[in-house]
């Protein structure tokens, strides 16, 4: 899925990196837990939260994720914004709550994946 | 590559909001030497979660980062409270995070588990009141 269609299905505003919308995701994750995220590796994977602080973008940088989007209406931090540039990863935010948000990337066929075993 | 090739890191373990800039200054440096991004992509967060776990548990800690012709191996120490049974911390869901911490994102009990999970070898030494030791190591090979 591209990530021009994830802020399409959304209705998210775009915060950084608007180059960067023509590319692809192929996964997603949802969580405000971090190291539940960090459990999840996947190529090329869009990470959706509620939670708003530096971690949330390093851990995308981490997992080499292209895009965040912040549910709810959370809005990142400027030093977030600064962050994500550097890591060229779109950033995006949208009204609806964490459930709706997944349900609606889910139901369009951008599925999750599994965990790694340990 | 013939010599091995050493990183070096103070964690500061007064400030949450920087914590995590020594692994994304090593995914940097990985990248930098070539290495394969699925690698640098493991030896990150191993190093990313341990160097968390410094800040939220232990007041922070020095990392040391040594690539070879191998392997690359990370190393994390602290003057921590120590990890009381190793063995139940490595436990998926096993916490002992504050609220506060809970709040910031972190707390889920799946970072050494991360650890684990990202790496060929992890070994765990600590003891209470002195602090922790962690090796990890992820293989090129
Ligand atoms: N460096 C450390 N010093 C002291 N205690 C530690 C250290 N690292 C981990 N621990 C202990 O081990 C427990 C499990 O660590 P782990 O990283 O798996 O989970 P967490 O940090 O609590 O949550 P998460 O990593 O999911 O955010 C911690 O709650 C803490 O009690
Ligand atoms: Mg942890």
């Amino acid at each position: 899925m591209k990530i021009s269609a994830i802020k399409e299905l959304l209705d998210a505003e775009l915060i950084c990196c608007e180059e960067n919308l023509n590319e692809n995701v192929f996964s997603a994750c949802g969580s405000d837990m971090m190291s539940d995220v960090l459990a999840y590796v996947k190529d090329q994977a869009v990470l959706l939260t509620g939670l708003v602080n530096s971690q949330v973008v390093r851990t995308a940088e981490m997992m080499d994720m292209r895009c965040i989007v912040f549910v709810r209406s959370k809005m990142p931090t400027a030093e977030m914004i600064e962050l994500a540039k550097e890591a060229n990863i779109v950033i995006m935010a949208t009204k609806k709550r964490m459930y709706e948000a997944c349900g609606i990337l889910y139901s369009n066929g951008l599925v999750g994946n599994k965990v790694r075993d340990v | 590559m013939s010599e091995a090739l050493k990183f070096h890191f103070d964690v500061d373990g007064t400030d949450f909001t920087s914590a995590g800039q020594a692994s994304v200054q090593i995914k940097k440096n990985l990248r930098q030497l070539g290495i394969a991004p699925d690698i640098i992509r493991r030896v990150s967060i191993a190093m990313y979660e341990g160097e968390i776990n410094m800040v939220i548990h232990a007041g922070g800690g020095e990392a040391d980062v040594t690539v070879t012709e191998d392997c690359i191996e990370i190393s994390l120490r602290d003057h921590g409270p120590g990890i009381k049974n190793i063995e139940q911390a490595m436990q998926e869901g096993f916490s002992t995070a504050t609220d506060t911490i809970r709040t910031l994102g972190f707390g889920a009990g799946m970072g050494l588990p991360n650890m684990k999970r990202y790496t060929d070898d992890i070994q765990i030494t600590s003891e209470i009141g002195k602090g922790t030791d962690i090796v990890m190591r992820v293989n090129l090979k």
